[in-house]
């Protein structure tokens, strides 16, 4: 008889880990999924998109009802869990209802931080999170209306790039001196911050906001030097922090996320977590790789096979603003690296490659992103690259030609 | 309908290079361009080119050209003028110089690419007019031993045999002289006879060149020991009984004298071999092919010629032909190969300081004969100063004011960096030449005046076996470029003698030219071509290559001399000559052990202002070099494809190392052909010693003692731009032509970060790219304009500098690809490489090109089969929507 499995959270962690556990041992578990979001597990990536007007609500579906049903998963999506009983291995749901599980998947995602500045209550003052939030941006976001971001990271550019393709007046505040600091380096940044400029986005940096104005409704965003910047809705996306409510109801160890091991197990047998909700080998993670990885090795733990996550090489693999971006590793360059650089502004390209020791350490590239796999297959690898450093940077089937001649020499 | 392109005739000309004179026909396209082919019909080619006539299509255009007459400003810069205001100041320039300081403190400075016409109009001026004999020429830095030698012997300056002989020789020996390379055509022509007739070739040359390869037997003689070497010959053939005995006592005298020295130099077979440093059975084999081969050529070039010793050299060659008899008939004589395309015309107008016109000398009747021609109010009275001495007396602030015409004395004179500060002493100089900047014009030339090129120019050419042909011009004069003749006689109209200079036409110059060298001729003199001097001008429009004598009275027949004696002396007979015993001018020493050897390489000519233009030749050698023996190589510790620093006493050269078995030990070798225009450090001239012989007046170009020591540059690179860059000081460097700019080849010890600084700033307002490893020490920017390359720079560390072929194709090309455009910095070509388009999946780096590839071949008909292929979508999903789209255009389609 199939053992009750209970994921908590529909994201895309839960729709990742269904997939990899059904196909690795369907029927093994009874599966039952709980989501907060009255629908169908759908891709956060494209939110923006959505506000953009670029794709429907429906194309960003991940599966269809039909897919959850084939592999015998129950869909609690609508659904609040409250708590969880260890001992008794139940989960609570705000219904009153409860469910048994033999195993717990907490894939309760992350929630936008709200700053600690007056004014955060005010009407018109919103976040980025879900379909919900975007519906809401949405509807504020009238033909000409002013609206302020508030945080230069991933989301918050996103949001600002939905927003002024949706026609808004769009101004970013960052407190950084640049925009997506912990994913690009300075140049990159810079031509980031040309690219939304060059989008009618306004970027102000180094900008710490003090307050939302406003009587009845959100009408500016105070910033520390004093300047105000009009708004009729502001968008507040300066980062996440892990969702662990329902964690700490089990009481299981928490620090700035469910600490996991490297079985992905929390402290508590037969409870496992994955996603942004955890903290593996003191690291928390905001990026979908991450949580693919992590649903694949706790696939395999559950199917039985032997399986460890040992924690993802930072990667941001992605497309802001219209424009492809990755970066991976030490990207910066720590004193000890060397970096090989190619830039050709014209056409909108920026490469940067880190190397330690003869070998791929980091890499942030900016406009073509084509080889940013291989590169990170070689960061992975952690082998020599230098029979090939000269031609690196210049991607995969160049480098790789020039190995084929050494070696047919 | 289009109309039907305009095909203009082609014209028949002769190639403005080397000395053998090939005919050219030239098919002007109407654009100031032209198809070059070589002439059928040309006695001296047959229609043969080699790589630098065939290539003279690319030298004709106008970027480099001197168009305007120019006066060099207060500030140092040029500045147009008219050429009413230019002739007269060059004109009040000398007559000044004259009244203040007499005849001899002016000078003219000539060159064997002048036209004859060109060369008699400026002969004329100089000695029946100024009344100075200090008119010489770059032929003297080329040949003048020749001369020298041919007329001690001949009591003439005659080349006897003509290029039928060497088809009809069953022995060529060709000493010093790369004919392979310098005479392409001429030496094919040797090689045909070889293959054909089975005839033998000996090369004689320190160095293993091109021409060696060839070689039957090669003898690898001791610098400045071919003396040596033809006076074991001497004796030889004197000890084999195989001398013409009733020829030397019939036409020659001196044979005693003649063979005693030979004796004292050369007197048996192991003393020759010990002193030219080379094997007995090697030196036997030859003397005994000489003794046995009547019909016999010996050729000989600037190895022979450009020596302190050079005339002798000449002469113990000529020596051994006389008392065989072998000379003026067919197959057989010594032959002098000259160097340049109107050395020979040069000779016949006396463009020489030592000669006066047509083949006369400064004797008192010669002087008053050719004064009663010219109705010249003022002949000089005696020889004038030869190129070294003329620049000596510049040094030393005697000659006051020069002309140089249509030559680079800076670059090509012994110790040129002293004659380059010479000329900025001058207080008048004047250039006449086609080009805008040469080293020589850099000097400090005052006045600049636009002469006419190949293409333009209208007279006649000597070649090397005495056949005039017609230059003719096939482009219209651009700008306000004139003919240096016209230049000249409007010179002399201003100096007042407008009588003795009213030419309208070459052909007016040339029949006063022909009529000269038959005015009181009467075979006293072998130049006569008195049967041209009532040529219309239509006839000579139409004259075709024709060989001197041609005199007025004579049956045109074997135009060779000597065979039945006849020598040009008092007596009619020949002189055979007591060469003085060989030795280099100068030792060498710990402080200099080497001998710097000079020459040229096939692809270039002289200072390379015109080849130069051509891309295709810059190819062959694009790198000024020196080659060293690879034990000579080891012992200074120079690296094959490193740098070299060369001294002499009179200047120093970086070039490139170049290891050579060919190369002799103990011998350095270096090509002529840079300057300060084309590389940085590569003017051979400023190495070369003044020594000079004592009778040709020939500087030794090819012994100088020399040091060398390696130098180290940690990088390497090129640059590529479309104008004319220059690269920052303490760059080496080597300019090379492109077909649409410029290419540098360079090393330096600027690092990466300061080179891609220079980078930016050099291309300027273009889009620019860089690419930079600087712990490897590279650095690599490029520029864009609309889409097309614009500038490119590529520094890399020495050892493995980065090659510019792929990144020349693509500069040369008219726009790049985005691919093309994202692999420039990588220096390496895209050819042959799938270029996957804009990518679509980030996650797995899936480009449009690819999915359109996979939907196209049924791999794939929607977005999950996609996924199977090829991953795309299958990650974070963003990319689709995409997919989607892609999909139902892939089906529209």
């Amino acid at each position: 008889m199939s053992e009750p499995l209970v994921i908590v959270g529909n994201g895309m962690a839960a729709m990742r880990l269904v997939e990899n556990l059904t196909h690795r041992a369907l029927g093994r578990y009874a599966i039952a999924v709980i989501g907060e979001e009255p629908r169908l597990p759908y891709n956060r990536v494209l939110l923006s998109s959505v506000l953009a007007q670029e794709v429907s609500r429906g194309e960003i579906e991940l599966r269809p009802a039909q897919w959850w049903s084939d592999r015998g998963v129950t869909l609690l999506y609508g659904r609040t869990a409250t708590a969880i009983d260890p001992a008794i291995r139940r989960v609570r749901l705000a219904n009153g209802a409860t469910l048994p599980f033999a195993k717990l998947v907490l894939a309760t995602g992350s929630r936008p931080i709200r700053l600690n500045v007056p004014g955060m209550e005010l009407p018109g003052v919103m976040t980025f999170r879900d379909l919900g939030d975007v519906a809401a941006i949405g509807a504020a976001a009238a033909n000409g209306a002013k609206a302020v971001v508030i945080g230069g990271g991933l989301l918050g550019l996103e949001a600002a790039y939905g927003l002024a393709k949706a026609g808004s007046q769009v101004s970013v505040v960052h407190l950084m001196n640049r925009l997506m600091e912990r994913q690009l380096d300075a140049r990159a940044s810079a031509m980031l911050k040309h690219v939304v400029e060059t989008r009618g986005i306004a970027v102000h940096l180094n900008a710490e906001t003090v307050g939302i104005l406003g009587s009845t409704c959100a009408r500016a965003v105070e910033l520390k030097d004093g300047r105000q910047i009009d708004a009729d809705l502001v968008v507040v996306a300066a980062g996440i922090r892990a969702n662990v409510d329902l964690a700490r109801t089990a009481d299981l160890d928490i620090d700035r996320g469910i600490v996991v091991d490297d079985h992905l197990q929390s402290s508590k047998p037969n409870i496992y977590a994955i996603g942004e909700c955890i903290e593996h080998r003191g690291q928390c993670y905001g990026l979908v790789e991450p949580a693919y990885e992590q649903a694949r090795a706790l696939a395999a733990h559950l199917a039985g096979d032997s399986a460890s996550y040992t924690g993802s090489v930072l990667a941001t693999n992605l497309k802001v603003s219209g424009v492809n971006v990755f970066s991976a590793g030490d990207f910066l360059g720590a004193a000890d690296t060397e970096q090989l650089v190619l830039s050709d502004p014209g056409l909108g390209t920026y490469k940067k490659l880190v190397i330690k020791g003869g070998r791929l350490v980091g890499a942030v590239l900016f406009g073509d992103t084509a080889d940013g796999l291989w590169y990170l297959d070689l960061i992975r690898a952690g082998d020599s690259i230098e029979a090939i450093r000269e031609d690196l940077v210049f991607g995969r089937a160049l480098a790789e030609r020039s190995v084929i001649k050494v070696l047919a020499a | 309908m289009n109309a039907p392109a305009h095909h203009l005739p082609a014209v028949r000309t002769a190639c403005p290079y080397c000395g053998v004179g090939c005919g050219v026909l030239a098919k002007p396209d109407g654009r100031g361009g032209a198809a070059i082919a070589g002439d059928p019909e040309h006695p001296a080619n047959f229609g043969r080119l080699c790589s630098k006539g065939s290539a003279l299509g690319e030298t004709l255009g106008l970027d480099s050209r001197l168009l305007h007459p120019m006066l060099r400003q207060i500030d140092g810069r040029l500045a147009r003028t008219s050429w009413e205001r230019a002739i007269g100041l060059v004109a009040d320039g000398f007559a000044r110089t004259i009244r203040e300081h007499g005849p001899d403190a002016v000078a003219f400075y000539l060159s064997g690419q002048l036209l004859t016409e060109d060369y008699y109009v400026a002969n004329k001026l100089m000695n029946g007019f100024l009344g100075s004999a200090n008119v010489d020429t770059n032929s003297r830095l080329c040949m003048a031993s020749s001369v020298a030698g041919q007329r001690r012997a001949f009591g003439s300056d005659t080349v006897p045999g003509v290029y039928a002989d060497l088809d009809r020789a069953d022995l060529i020996v060709l000493v010093g002289s790369n004919a392979a390379w310098c005479h392409p055509v001429l030496y094919q022509r040797m090689v045909a006879n070889q293959r054909a007739r089975g005839a033998k070739l000996v090369v004689i040359d320190p160095r293993r060149t091109a021409t060696a390869e060839d070689a039957d037997l090669f003898l690898a003689v001791a610098p400045g020991m071919d003396t040596a070497l033809f006076c074991g010959l001497l004796v030889h053939l004197a000890d084999k009984l195989a001398l013409d005995y009733e020829y030397i006592e019939a036409h020659t005298s001196g044979f005693s004298e003649a063979l005693i020295r030979a004796r004292e130099i050369a007197p048996d077979l192991a003393a020759t071999a010990k002193a030219a440093g080379l094997a007995e059975a090697d030196v036997g084999r030859f003397f005994e092919l000489f003794r046995t081969t009547p019909n016999v050529v010996t050729a000989f070039s600037q190895g022979v010629n450009q020596s302190a010793q050079g005339t002798d050299k000449v002469s113990a060659i000529i020596n051994c032909h006389l008392v065989t008899g072998r000379i003026g008939r067919p197959g057989m004589g010594p032959f002098s190969l000259t160097g340049q395309p109107n050395a020979m015309g040069g000779r016949e107008v006396g463009g020489l300081a030592n000669q006066l016109a047509a083949h006369m000398n400064f004797t008192p009747d010669e002087i008053d004969r050719v004064g009663r021609f010219w109705r010249a109010s003022n002949m000089a009275p005696r020889e004038g100063l030869k190129a070294v001495q003329m620049f000596e007396a510049i040094e030393r602030g005697e000659i006051k004011a020069l002309w140089v015409m249509a030559t680079n004395p800076a670059v090509s004179l012994p110790r040129a960096r002293a004659v380059r500060e010479a000329l900025g002493k001058l207080d008048l100089f004047v250039v006449s030449d086609n080009v805008l900047s040469n080293d020589t014009i850099n000097a400090g030339a005052q006045i600049l005046l636009p002469a006419a090129a190949w293409g333009e120019k209208d007279g006649t050419v000597t070649n090397s076996e005495r056949r005039i042909s017609r230059q003719r011009p096939f482009l219209t004069l651009p700008g306000e470029a004139r003919p240096d003749w016209w230049i000249v006689a409007q010179v002399a109209h201003r100096l007042g003698f407008g009588d003795q200079f009213g030419y309208v036409s070459a052909a007016d110059v040339f029949r006063e030219h022909a009529a000269l060298s038959a005015f009181e001729n009467d075979g006293t003199r072998d130049f006569d071509i008195g049967a041209l001097a009532q040529l219309t001008d239509a006839e000579f429009n139409a004259l075709a290559p024709v060989q001197w004598p041609a005199r007025t009275d004579a049956a045109r027949g074997d135009t060779r001399f000597f065979a039945q004696g006849g020598f040009f002396t008092a007596d009619r007979k020949a002189r055979l000559i007591a060469p003085a015993p060989p030795a280099p001018q100068a030792a060498l020493s710990a402080q200099y052990p080497f001998r710097l050897n000079s020459g040229r390489v096939r692809d270039q000519w002289h200072t390379m202002t015109r080849s130069g233009l051509s891309p295709r030749l810059a190819n062959h050698v694009p790198e000024p070099f020196v080659e060293v023996h690879p034990l000579d190589a080891a012992a200074a510790g120079l690296a094959d494809g490193g740098f070299a620093r060369l001294r002499t006493p009179y200047g120093a050269c970086v070039l490139k190392v170049v290891i050579s078995e060919g190369q002799r030990r103990g011998s350095l070798f270096v090509p002529i052909h840079w300057s300060d225009e084309t590389a940085s450090s590569a003017r051979i001239g400023e190495l070369v010693t003044p020594a000079n012989d004592p009778h040709s007046g020939q500087p030794e170009a090819k012994a100088t003692p020399a040091a060398a020591e390696p130098v180290a540059y940690r990088y390497r690179g090129f640059l590529l731009a479309r104008e004319h860059i220059a690269p920052p000081a303490g760059t080496w460097w080597s300019r090379v032509r492109l077909t649409s700019g410029t290419g540098l080849l360079m090393a330096t010890d600027e690092p990466p970060s300061a080179w891609r600084e220079c980078g930016h700033a050099m291309f300027g307002a273009a889009e620019i790219a860089d690419y930079m490893d600087e712990p490897r020490g590279i650095c690599r920017v490029a520029a864009f304009v609309d889409g097309r390359l614009s500038g490119c720079l590529f520094i890399g560390p020495a050892d493995a500098g980065p090659q510019w072929d792929t990144v020349k194709a693509l500069f040369e090309a008219e726009a790049l690809g985005d691919m093309q455009r994202r692999a420039v910095l990588s220096g390496k070509s895209t050819d042959g490489l799938a270029d996957p388009g804009p990518t679509v999946c980030a996650c797995f780096g899936v480009g449009i090109n690819v999915i359109r590839a996979a939907i196209a071949s049924g791999q794939a008909a929607n977005v999950d089969e996609i996924g199977t292929a090829l991953r795309a979508g299958t990650n974070c999903g963003s990319c689709l929507p995409e997919l989607k789209r892609i999909v139902s255009h892939g089906r529209i389609a």
